[in-house]
């Protein structure tokens, strides 16, 4: 599994990255390898407003469908379309090629409030337990 | 034979099991007035004796077969070639569920996507799903579609008024909870010009029929582009017969985003009401709004051709509580049904059959036109159904074809007063290639004798 240390998680798979006053999101590594191979990605649009906890779009992919929730409140301010044709770019790709979205925060704090690589892995450590 | 595979044995060890003393105690929460309530019911007869009097029941009714018919109204009585029926009839194929396992029902699945392939070229559109219940609900899924297409952020909707009284029922019940604002009306002469100002950019979709409710057939050229352009993309739906793209251009070619329509023309009886067939069509960028299943065509690990269920997005089985169709299978016998159809009659065949209700139509409608009294409501073309204005109400005029001529009964038209009442006296008269001139002049005699 890639754990990415410059980004920040969500308990439920998702990423958030700053970049300047913005944050680019999407979903990490182990979701990409636990859903296996994507199929469809569905994104919600440019201009919309979401708060933290939100669903903003649903990963489809040969094994099952799943939400997925945004780490914080914002605008959205662009949307990866390269998905729409090229979905498996977040299985090769989760932190990178494989973004979803880019938001403009409505409240920075909420940074704080996500946790950061290890507090992550052990969410991952606890589930893999639990399916095991 | 036990049809019941339980001994009392076993059934006695699963009540101790459940610390029940026996079955009645289950139901102990029914009251028991209602628990085991008398049903007087006749002797037990032999199969001979029911089939006896079924038989002397079902010939106390008039059936289409010997009886000349011009109801139409949206179930339309056509010749069904008798390979139909025996291709449906095999047991691979004649169950009460359709399978979709790929390993052992290929013959299923293969049916289905030569069936999607044919509505395709059929309504010249990209892809076509598996099948819904009937036209209705493929209508109403419609609705639903172009709703999802904005996002739910879209909530008008405007259905023409000669759009079956039935589907208009149906897209209401269908989309109740999501608070749409459903405009359009019921007044049977509003225009295309007046329908199309009503779509703005808050509007999801308008629907259209052709030939629509009152048979009427309407040009669909430019009327995508202008629904595109005054609602911002806003989608144009089209319900139309399958049989009159036999004769018509198709829908796809005149920018249509979605086709949708009743399929029991294709092959499918009368069969008092159903089951029937809902055929959907739409434009590839929409398929994974689109409700329904979509069978595919691919190839195995050694290269051979198979057939998979390839796409069921809005099922419940992949959205869970986020499905946004209640369909969850396909009309698997009827959409065979109709590819056996379609298959038998070829794309000349469907033309003849097109034609001949087209010209039947026109033959019918001028005889009736000559006698006195009575109309023919000529506002647009018709394919093969139209409406007569008459001297008296409909279901008398009907309640007198069945006895107007001797030894003769007509099944007349459709009463449109029960659902216009501003077209009281108004009668929807149905012409297929089934009926003969001979009916259709026993007909117009039998309006003559009314008169007289």
């Amino acid at each position: 599994m890639n754990l990415d240390t410059s980004v920040r998680y969500l308990e439920t798979h998702e990423w958030a990255r700053k970049e300047g006053d913005e944050v680019v999101i999407g979903i990490t590594d182990y979701a990409q390898s636990t859903l296996s191979d994507i199929v469809y990605v569905e994104l919600p649009e440019v201009g919309d407003t979401l708060n933290k906890g939100d669903q903003f779009g649903v990963v489809e992919s040969v094994k099952a469908a799943a939400d997925v929730y945004i780490p914080m409140s914002g605008k959205v301010v662009a949307v990866n379309t390269a998905l729409e044709d090229a979905p498996e770019a977040v299985n090769e790709d989760a932190f990178g090629e494989g973004w979803m979205l880019r938001i403009s925060p409505a409240n920075p704090a909420q940074w704080d409030e996500l946790l950061d690589a290890a507090a992550y892995q052990k969410v991952v450590d606890e589930e893999e337990a639990a399916g095991a | 034979m036990v049809y019941i595979p339980h001994t009392d044995a076993e059934r006695q060890a699963m009540l101790e099991a459940i610390g029940v003393e026996n079955i009645e105690e289950l139901f102990w929460d029914i009251p028991k007035k209602f628990r085991y309530p008398p049903l007087n019911l006749p002797d037990s007869l032999s199969e001979m004796e029911t089939l006896q009097e079924l038989q002397f029941l079902a010939e106390l009714n008039l059936n289409t077969n010997t009886t000349p018919t011009f109801l139409g109204a949206g179930a339309y009585r056509h010749w069904v070639p008798s390979v139909v029926d025996y291709v449906i009839s095999r047991g691979e194929f004649y169950t009460a569920y359709t399978p979709y396992q790929a390993e052992v029902s290929q013959g299923t699945l293969q049916a289905i996507f030569e069936y999607e392939s044919m509505i395709c070229d059929l309504t010249g559109m990209d892809v076509a799903n598996a099948s819904h219940y009937d036209g209705a609900t493929a209508a109403a899924e419609a609705v639903i579609q172009a709703y999802n297409v904005f996002r739910k952020k879209r909530s008008k909707i405007v259905v023409a008024p000669t759009v079956h009284p039935h589907y208009r029922q149906v897209i209401h019940t269908y989309t109740q909870g999501m608070e749409l604002e459903i405009v359009g009306g019921d007044d049977p002469t509003t225009t295309l010009a007046q329908l199309i100002e009503l779509v703005d950019d808050q509007t999801a979709c308008l629907i259209l029929q052709t030939p629509d409710f009152l048979g009427q057939l309407h040009d669909l050229a430019g009327l995508a582009d202008a629904i595109h352009a005054r609602g911002k993309d806003a989608q144009f739906v089209v319900i139309t017969n399958p049989i009159s793209l036999g004769l018509l251009k198709p829908p796809g070619d005149y920018g249509v985003d979605t086709v949708v329509g009743e399929g029991q023309p294709l092959g499918l009886g009368l069969n008092f009401g159903g089951p029937y067939l809902g055929f959907y069509a739409t434009r590839s960028q929409y398929v994974r709004q689109m409700a329904g299943r979509l069978v595919g065509k691919t190839v195995d690990i050694e290269g051979k051709d198979g057939y998979v269920m390839t796409l069921t997005t809005r099922e419940q089985h992949i959205r869970r509580d986020k499905a946004t169709s209640n369909i969850c299978s396909n009309q698997g016998l009827m959409a065979l049904a109709a590819t056996v159809y379609m298959a038998a009659l070829g794309k000349h065949g469907l033309r003849k059959v097109a034609e001949l209700n087209y010209h039947k139509a026109h033959y019918a409608a001028e005889a009736i036109d000559a006698v006195e009294g009575f109309s023919v409501v000529r506002r647009n073309p018709f394919f093969n159904e139209f409406v007569v204005r008459c001297p008296a109400p409909v279901d008398e005029i009907n309640a007198f074809l069945l006895d107007a001529l001797e030894g003769v009964e007509i099944i007349g038209g459709y009463d449109l007063a029960q659902d216009y009442p501003h077209l009281a006296n108004a009668m929807l008269v149905a012409v297929t290639e089934m009926n003969s001139r001979y009916e259709i002049d026993l007909l117009a005699e039998a309006f003559n004798a009314f008169v007289d």
